[in-house]
This record gives structure tokens, sequence and C-alpha cells, in this order.
């Protein structure tokens, strides 16, 4: 009934009656341009409807050529909502979030000095190439011996990464890439970032993993985030070790490079939940250092989203889901290895499954299509508010531990006993009586 | 004291006795009468065992002139012999052992027989302070030799130069000395460490047989599995035609040295080799277990047993293991409910974290081992467990290790392809220890050429497996014990190190951890005996808690044919190994090393029952059963424990 209603709004848009704030729409159309566990998610979630190819739609889960296509052609509605910024790339481009964040640096040194900017030194050091060519390499010859790490910017899930300690390498690999590629032109040469190997990550039981974390930005103006309890870590199958520099199935954590490798075994899964690792690491490190570690992390994942707030182009009707790539080095200290604006939601198990689904469970709760909210919620099923215009604390545990600390609202690898905090949080689905 | 004499081992042609006023019914069937049970005021049982067979003489003096021309036509049974000065030591000729045999009211009848025999019991049974000073002779000789024996005769001679040692008070003052610079502690732990593996109130010239088992039928029962495991490894041997041990040429052993680190990249061919048994094929042997002394088919009662294991051991039932752990009671705060993992820390969690922290400096095991009753704060917990099983990391265990590990470059062993079996099958699948895999080979290939843990069959029912190993010569043969640590390895024992790969990074260090855990617990959850935390008592005692306590749904299961056992004995054969997601494992093996018992892992199992009961209670065959059962990695230990233990109405 309220879909007849609906298809009665303006032409080429995606209309709907005006309701009243709250009280909820009894239909949602989505549009789905994946087909993984967000296409599962949506279709199960009650009174949702999926439009095919031109239909209207209130909530578009696009990806990113989409949006590249059709963003600026579209008229939206107050209460549509899309899972991508317009320019999402300055986050998610390797190159971008560099200059992004170099400036960001800058700014801050400038303003309040260099202890403040210091907190930002949790990404490695990087060059665009072939921009910045130069400066790379003077900074090059001047630690000699290290590893350095060839990233093309625009690819992912691990394509074209290879690693080199020799300039003559890098020599040879342009020489390679423009004859193989024939044209001359400036515009089509890839382009890359050297970045500084991490040549000491953590090891557990000598191999390498990077972590996954997801956080959610609903607005960059003011900028609001939320950061999820679950994510994984990634191991890499084969041991480290720096002499085996050719193998890149050592150094590469990302799953997809994985699933290649000549023995990889599928059955065995090479992920540990974040939970896990949490307790692996406070069972070695004690609950102090393991703290300070999280507190880090968070600290990156703010930088980092302050570091575009100016220049993401804030749209009430945009949110996204970061998936960020984390590593950790022997003195436990993260760094960042890049942000992605479309994680990899192609479950690889059963138990990854489960944690897409209710990651993207929550995200809808949180989008709130459903007018279920107050906007005042601190945490909303797996996720915790991490940043709302300003750090956000915790409302409990003052008492116990004096009100002069506060203590910051991320959970990172916490319980996240979801299910309990969202039916005392959310009110039933319209049409659904509470159990 | 007041003892109260139990027979429960039958004697050798009943009729003969039965002159002499034995004449109880249902006795006419047993054999032969060796050894009698008897309970002291503080309810602790003792088991005199008779050895009139082999001490002909002494007996003589003891029994009435008839019998002793009737025993004298008797064979000895056993060669073994402590004849001579039995009668010094023991007037009565006995010998005092331990026992764990459960009173049948029959049994105890044909007991009240026993005493009023000529015998004085009272005088055979050593006192309070003789068992004690025996414990501390051993104790001594045990630590004398050790490494800390010199070290502590070293610092000793050190204080000597001290200026405020004087000679007058020269005893005072060293031990002051000592006291002051920690060695004490040392000692005390040390100590410690000892009574925990010294055979529990035996006497030193009790045969070594009996400190192993007391039981006949158990020793039996074990010996006899022993030959059959030891005949499978050999079959497989010679059907592979691979040897049991071979040198490693030079070039193997740089190979080995080199991915000493990255044995788990290594991927050779293993289908030939198969595990030598699993859990399922030792839970035939101990339902086939019986007690020759308690055929009671013919009167079966409203006590009968309903479950496998077929023998009748004390076990205890829930008062009594409320008595015994009170720490789990519910008035205590438990690390596992009274905390939430990582929110702000709760007040209790934080206190007790704060008394860890304070036992930890204090390097007391006594004190750790207490504190981890209510369990280990994750953060602390590597470092209690060190203390609770008295492990250090000094130079010489990094030595031995280092050593270990040069034996298993030298040598190939075909137990090691077992181990590779057993990891890759066990741990290498699994969705959370994967990682350690190299670790664990690491560690298992060590533990198998230790001969440090051979130490442990003096009180361990089994016996290290012999085999021929030719001379280098080839002429000669001698008798070895294989695998060098004398412990097969059977499919999952690799779980019993993966769940300690979480708190210790050092090899050499994990590697203590394990090895003591090892001698201490995990052997007895794969040995046929009769100790309350054997993997006998530990069936038995989860049977009787289903039985008394959900009596439907055992009923239930049973007459689906679905014998609760067949699906518990795995998780308790691996103390819940793989089974239980690790942080609720950890607070399992928490409460295991602070109640010094295993018989927590039996509750559990109950327990895990009693949780899914209702779903148990509408399947219809074993497999749906298992299928209920199949995933445990969401259950929290302590609430299932608690509940089951003391908020079960009994």
């Amino acid at each position: 009934m309220s879909k007849n209603k609906q298809t009665a709004g303006h032409k080429g848009a995606c209309g709907s009656q005006k309701k009243k704030e709250g009280e909820g729409r009894s239909c949602i159309r989505y549009r789905c341009g994946l087909t993984n566990t967000i296409q599962d998610v949506l279709n199960q979630r009650p009174g949702w409807v999926e439009v095919k190819d031109d239909g209207e739609w209130d909530l578009n889960w696009c990806d990113v050529g989409w949006l590249r296509e059709n963003f600026d052609h579209s008229y939206m509605e107050e209460h549509v909502r899309i899972c991508h910024f317009r320019n999402h790339y300055e986050l998610t481009r390797k190159n971008l979030m560099v200059k992004n964040l170099k400036r960001y640096r800058k700014t801050l040194e400038r303003e309040a000095g260099r202890l403040e900017a210091s907190k930002c030194d949790f990404f490695p050091c990087t060059f665009v190439l072939p921009s910045e060519y130069h400066i790379f390499v003077e900074e090059f010859k001047r630690s000699p011996g290290s590893t350095w790490i060839m990233k093309p910017v625009a690819r992912s899930q691990g394509k074209g990464i290879f690693l080199f300690r020799k300039l003559k390498d890098i020599i040879d690999w342009r020489k390679d890439g423009s004859r193989s590629e024939e044209q001359k032109d400036e515009a089509q040469v890839e382009s890359y970032v050297a970045q500084r190997y991490i040549e000491n990550p953590y090891l557990i039981a000598g191999r390498k993993f990077d972590l996954r974390v997801y956080v959610l930005v609903t607005s960059y103006i003011a900028l609001k985030a939320w950061l999820y309890r679950d994510g994984f870590a990634r191991f890499s199958n084969t041991r480290f070790s720096l002499s085996s520099i050719d193998d890149q199935y050592v150094h590469l954590t990302n799953v997809a490079v994985q699933k290649t490798s000549p023995d990889y075994d599928p059955e065995k899964g090479c992920k540990w939940q974040m939970q896990q690792l949490r307790q692996y690491l406070t069972a070695k490190h004690g609950f102090e250092t393991v703290q300070t570690l999280f507190k880090e992390i968070d600290n990156i994942f703010i930088r980092s989203l302050l570091s575009v707030q100016k220049t993401i182009i804030n749209d009430k009707h945009c949110f996204e889901l970061y998936g960020y790539d984390i590593l950790l080095d022997q003195d436990l200290k993260p760094w960042l290895i890049e942000v992605n604006a479309s994680p990899s939601l192609t479950a690889s198990s059963q138990e990854d499954y489960d944690l897409k689904y209710r990651l993207l469970e929550d995200t809808l709760h949180i989008v709130d299509m459903e007018g279920r909210l107050t906007g005042k919620e601190k945490r909303v099923g797996g996720f915790d508010l991490m940043w709302n215009d300003g750090p956000v604390h915790t409302d409990v545990g003052l008492e116990a531990l004096g009100s002069s600390c506060l203590v910051a609202n991320t959970h990172l690898g916490c319980v996240n006993d979801r299910q309990k905090q969202l039916q005392q949080l959310l009110k039933p689905f319209p049409g659904q009586k509470r159990t | 004291m007041k003892y109260v004499a139990t027979l429960h081992m039958p004697v050798p042609k009943m009729k003969s006795f039965m002159r002499f006023g034995m004449s109880v019914k249902g006795m006419q069937k047993t054999h032969s009468i060796r050894s009698l049970t008897a309970r002291d005021s503080r309810n602790r049982f003792v088991t005199v065992r008779m050895r009139w067979f082999r001490t002909r003489t002494v007996m003589m003096r003891l029994f009435p002139m008839k019998l002793r021309r009737k025993m004298s036509t008797y064979r000895t049974i056993r060669t073994d012999c402590f004849m001579s000065d039995t009668q010094k030591v023991f007037p009565g000729g006995f010998v005092v052992i331990r026992l764990d045999t459960v009173l049948d009211p029959a049994v105890l009848q044909r007991s009240q027989m026993i005493t009023e025999n000529p015998v004085d019991i009272t005088s055979v049974l050593m006192d309070e302070s003789a068992e004690l000073s025996v414990s501390v002779t051993q104790i001594v000789q045990r630590l004398k030799g050790t490494h800390l024996h010199s070290q502590l005769e070293k610092q000793a001679k050190e204080c000597l130069h001290k200026p405020e040692i004087k000679l007058e008070t020269l005893k005072d003052d060293v031990r002051r000395l000592l006291k002051a610079s920690g060695w004490e502690r040392k000692l005390q732990n040390a100590v410690y460490r000892e009574l925990h593996i010294l055979p529990p109130s035996g006497h030193p010239r009790a045969p070594p047989e009996h400190t192993k088992e007391p039981l006949e039928y158990m020793c039996k029962a074990q010996v006899n599995w022993e030959k059959r495991i030891l005949k499978s490894l050999n079959s497989m041997c010679t059907e592979l035609g691979i040897p049991l041990a071979r040198k490693r040429p030079v070039p193997e052993q740089k190979e080995l040295t080199n991915k000493w680190n990255e044995m788990g990249t290594d991927e050779p061919d293993l289908s030939k080799f198969r595990p030598v048994y699993a859990p399922k094929d030792f839970l035939e042997v101990l339902v086939g277990l019986r007690n020759p002394n308690n055929e009671r088919s013919e009167d079966l009662t409203v006590r009968s047993h309903w479950g496998l294991i077929q023998v009748s051991l004390n076990v205890r039932d829930i008062p009594q293991m409320r008595e015994m752990y009170p720490e789990l009671g519910l008035t205590y705060g438990q690390l596992g409910i009274d905390d939430h993992t990582h929110v702000p820390p709760d007040l209790f969690e934080s206190e007790h974290i704060h008394i860890g922290k304070k036992v930890v400096s204090e390097q007391d095991s006594a004190a750790a081992q207490q504190y981890s009753r209510q369990g280990c704060p994750t953060g602390l917990r590597a470092q209690l467990w060190s203390l609770i099983l008295n492990t250090t990391n000094d130079p010489e265990d990094i030595t031995h290790y280092e050593q270990l590990k040069a034996r298993v470059i030298n040598h190939d062993l075909l137990v090691d392809n077992l181990i590779y079996k057993d990891v890759k099958l066990t741990a290498s699948n699994d969705d959370y220890y994967f990682v350690f895999e190299d670790y664990l080979y690491q560690v298992l290939l060590c533990f198998s050429r230790d001969t440090a843990v051979l130490e442990h069959f003096s009180y361990n029912s089994a016996t290290p497996p012999k085999s021929c190993i030719q001379n280098s010569s080839g002429s000669e043969q001698c008798a070895m014990v294989y695998p060098p640590n004398g412990v097969i390895p059977f499919h999952g024992f690799s779980m019993y190190v993966a769940p300690l790969c979480f708190l210790y990074n050092e090899p050499s260090t994990l590697y203590r951890v394990f090895r003591e855990m090892y001698i201490r617990y995990l052997f007895r959850l794969h040995s046929v005996s009769s100790h309350p935390s054997g993997i006998v008592s530990l069936c038995l005692q989860f049977e009787r808690l289903l039985q008394t306590h959900l009596p439907q749904l055992f009923y239930h299961l049973r007459e689906i044919g679905a014998q609760p056992l067949r699906i518990a004995f795995k998780w308790i054969v691996r103390a819940f190994s793989g089974y239980l997601s690790t942080d609720q494992l950890l607070l399992l093996w928490d409460r295991i090393l602070g109640c010094d018992s295993l018989e927590i892992v039996a509750v559990l199992a109950a327990a895990v029952f009693a949780f899914r009961a209702e779903n148990l209670m509408e399947v219809t065959s074993l497999a749906s059963a298992e299928a209920v059962l199949a995933d445990l990695s969401t259950l929290k230990v302590m609430p299932l424990l608690q509940i089951f233990l003391f908020a079960t109405s009994v």
C-alpha cells in the first residue's frame, strides 16, 4: 500500500511520502550493487524490498563505480541514503591518503606544536611515484639497506605489489612498465606509492599478521565516527623472514593474495577474531600495554578521518563503512597501512560470514532508515560511538576509576554482546512484536 | 584412631578360609585375599596388603595353626618380594599402601570380620609423624644434587664472608640471610613442587608398583593396553619398513636446523601413517574394565550403574565436591563470571588483579595455587602458572632445551611422524591454534627425546614401552625405552600443548611448562589407574553425576543408544582443549592447577549435559545427540560449573 504511494513521488528520484520523524516507514526500497553478505543482510531485513536496475530506492548499497557514474546526476530526497561519500578516494587511495595526512600533520605542527603533530606519525614514510621520485631517491639513499614496498595506488587486494632493496630494481621496473604499455602518454602511467617497509612486524609464532578494523562514518561535518568491536587479524600463511624478499606471500596478509599461495588451504582459514588477538596480547604483555596499544589504534582512526574532514564533500545522504588495515611492529606500535572504501564483504568462512553479517546489520541500524533511534546513542549493537565532533567517553566505570580520568568509548576487541544491547535499544520493527 | 578394615581383594581357595569363620555369602566366588582397606578417623583410606604367600614365615606366626598349614601349600603369585626386612618394620607382616576403592556394603561386612582377626592393624599403620618424616627424607633426597641445592650451598658459603655473620649464631644468621635474599622462598617452592608429585602417603618399603597403581586389575588392564599399543606401533614399523629410529645424515641435519622454526611449511607425505590410537579406542579399554571382586551381575540393585564404566571407585559426589572446592562457591568472586572481559574493571576484578600482582611479586607457589582457584587474570596467567608449576627459565633450562633440540636434529624417530600427523590433523585445522603449528612441533619433538619425563613413571600406572635396539655393531641387542620419554602420542596429544602456546612465547619456557603440566596432571588422562584424577575415576564421576542429578536425561540417552560417556570422553581425555574457546579453556585449567585435581573436568562434562538437557531430551539418535553437543565454543565454563555444583539441589 505504501509502496504505491511512494512510487507516486517525484520522477527520477526516490520519492516518499513525508512522514513524521521517528514514525518509521513500513517499506524500504533498496538497491544493491554487490552480490555477497550485504545482499543477504538487506534481503533478510524485515519490510525491505529490493529494486532492480533503475528503480527508485531509499537506500543504495552501490559500488564505487556506480557512484562515479551516477552520483552527480541524481537528485536525492531527504531520507535517501547511499553507502559512499562522493570523493571517498581522498582517504582510500593510497597516494591521496598520504597526501592528506602529510598536510594535516603540517597544519598541526604549525597550530599546535610538534608534540601534537608527532601523534600523526603512524604511517610509514611514503612517496608517490612517479611525481615524488626525486625526493624518494634522496630518502632512499639516506637509509641504505632498508626495504621498500611498491604499491599501485588504485588497485586493491594486494595486486601489483612488490618489495625491493636496490634502486636498480625500481629502475628496471620503470623501464619494463613503459615498454610494455606502449603508450608514452604521461597520464597513462600508473601511479605507485613507494613505502618504507616495516621490517620488524610483530610476529605470533613466527607469522606476520595485520588487523582489519571497521569504522563507520555517518557524517564529516561534524565528524561522527563509530568503531566496530569485532574485527580480525589476518595471518600470513608462510613464516616471516626478511631474507625471503621475493616471496610476496610472506609479506602480504591480504586474504586475496593468500588464496593464490600454493599451500593455501581454504579449510584452514588464516584469521583470528579481534577478541582472540586482544586476549593473546594481554596474556603476553599485560593489560596496561594492550590498553595503550588500542588507544593508539583509536588515535589512528580519528587522526586519519580528521585529516580528510575538510576535503571530503559532506553530504547528509552519505555514510561510509571503512576497512582499516593496521600493522603492529615489535614494539607494539600500530601503523596505518591503508583504508578501504569497499572492504571485502565476501566471507571466507562461516565465522567470517557471521561477523560480516553482524557488522552490516549494525551498520543498517545506525543508518536507521526505519527511524528507530534517538540520535543520542553511544552504542548501537557492536558499534561504539568513537567521535562525535570531539572524543566520546564512556558513562560507566567512572566511579571506580575516579572522575578525573575519562575512558574513551571504544571497545575494539571486547565482548560484543550486541544482541542484548540491541534488544534494549531498538524499538521492534514495524509490524513485529517484541518477544 | 579407629580403623575399619575392609577386605577388597579376594582370597585363593576361599573354602579354606571358611574354616576360620569367614563364611560369608558371595565370597565363595573369590579367589585370593591380598589386601585390606582401612579407614582412619579422618576418613582417609589406607590399604593394608597381606603378603602371606611370599612371606610365609611371617604369616605362620600370624595365623592359626590350621591356616598356616594350608597356606604353605600355595604358590607365590608375584615374584617381587620384600621379605627379609618386612618383619622388622611391620611386625604384622603388612605393608601400607594407598587405596581408592569404593566401599560396598557387602565389602564392608567382610571387613568387619577381618578386624576380628588377630592382626592389630593400628600397629602396622604409620602415624602422622612417621609418615611426615618419610616424606621429608624423600624430598630431601630428591632435592640433593639438584641445581637449586648447589646454588643454596654456594649462597650459604658466600654468606660466610659477610660481616654480619657471627660464629656463635652461625646457623641462624645464614638462615636469615637466605631468607632475606629470597632463597628460602625458592626452596619452599621446590619442596612444594616435590610434594605435588610425591606419591601420596606411600611407604618407602612398598614395592614401586604399588605407588604406581594399587589395584591389580587396573595394572593388568594397563599392561594389556600397552602391549596393544606397542604391537600396533611395531606392526606399522614393519609394514612401512621404517626403522623406529635412525641417525640423520649430515645434510638432512643441516636442513632440519635451518627450518627448525618453520617445520609446519614442510609437507611430508603422511598418508601412510595413522595415529597409534584414538580416544575412542582407549574408551573401549575402560569400558571393558572389571573388578574381579565385584561380579554383581546377579544382584543388580537400585544402586546399579547405568553407565559404561563398570568398576566401582570412590568418586566425589556434589556435596563432597562443595566441601573440597569451596572457592568455586557462589559467595566467592570468580574470574570468568564476575568480570566483563574488558569493560572498565569492576570492583572484584580490579581487587583480584591487585592481589594477583602481589602473589607474583611474592614468588610463592602455594599462594599462587590458592589464588588460581578463583581464576587468573589474562595478563598475569603466564607468570602465575609458571609459579604454581615452579618452572624456571634459568640458563640450565635453556641448555637442557637446546640439548633436546640437538637430539631431535641428530636422530629421526618413527614417532616424529606420528607427531607431525597429529598436529596436522588437530591443531593445524583449528581456527585458533593453527598459528602455533611450528611451536607444537618444536615442543613435542623435544618432549619425545626428554628422558627426564621417565621419572614420572614412578607414580604413573603406565610403564614406558621398551623396544629392542641393535647395537652399532649389529651383533648385540638391548632393550631401550622407546620413544626416549616413554610416551607414545595418540590422536589429539598435541592439544595438550596448544593452549599453553597462548601464554608463552619462548619455546624453552613453553616446553618446561608443558612438561610439568604433563607429569603432574595430563598423563592421568590416558593411563588406566584408580587415582581420583585418573581417567577411569573421571569417567565414573561424570556418569555418577549425570545419573544422580539428571536421571531422566541419562535414561533417555541410554535408551536411544547414546551413552553420554561416548560423547563426553573426547572432551575429558583432552581436558577440553580444542573444544572450548581459548579464554574459557584457560579459565578451566586455572581451576585444575588451583585445585590440583582434574575432577573439575568431569564436573564440567556433566554440567554441559545439564546445560543442553532440554535439547538432548528431544534427540532420538546418537548422531543427533552428538550434533547438539558438537559446538562447545560458546559455553561459559565458570557459570556452568557453579550452577551445577552449587545451585543444584542434592
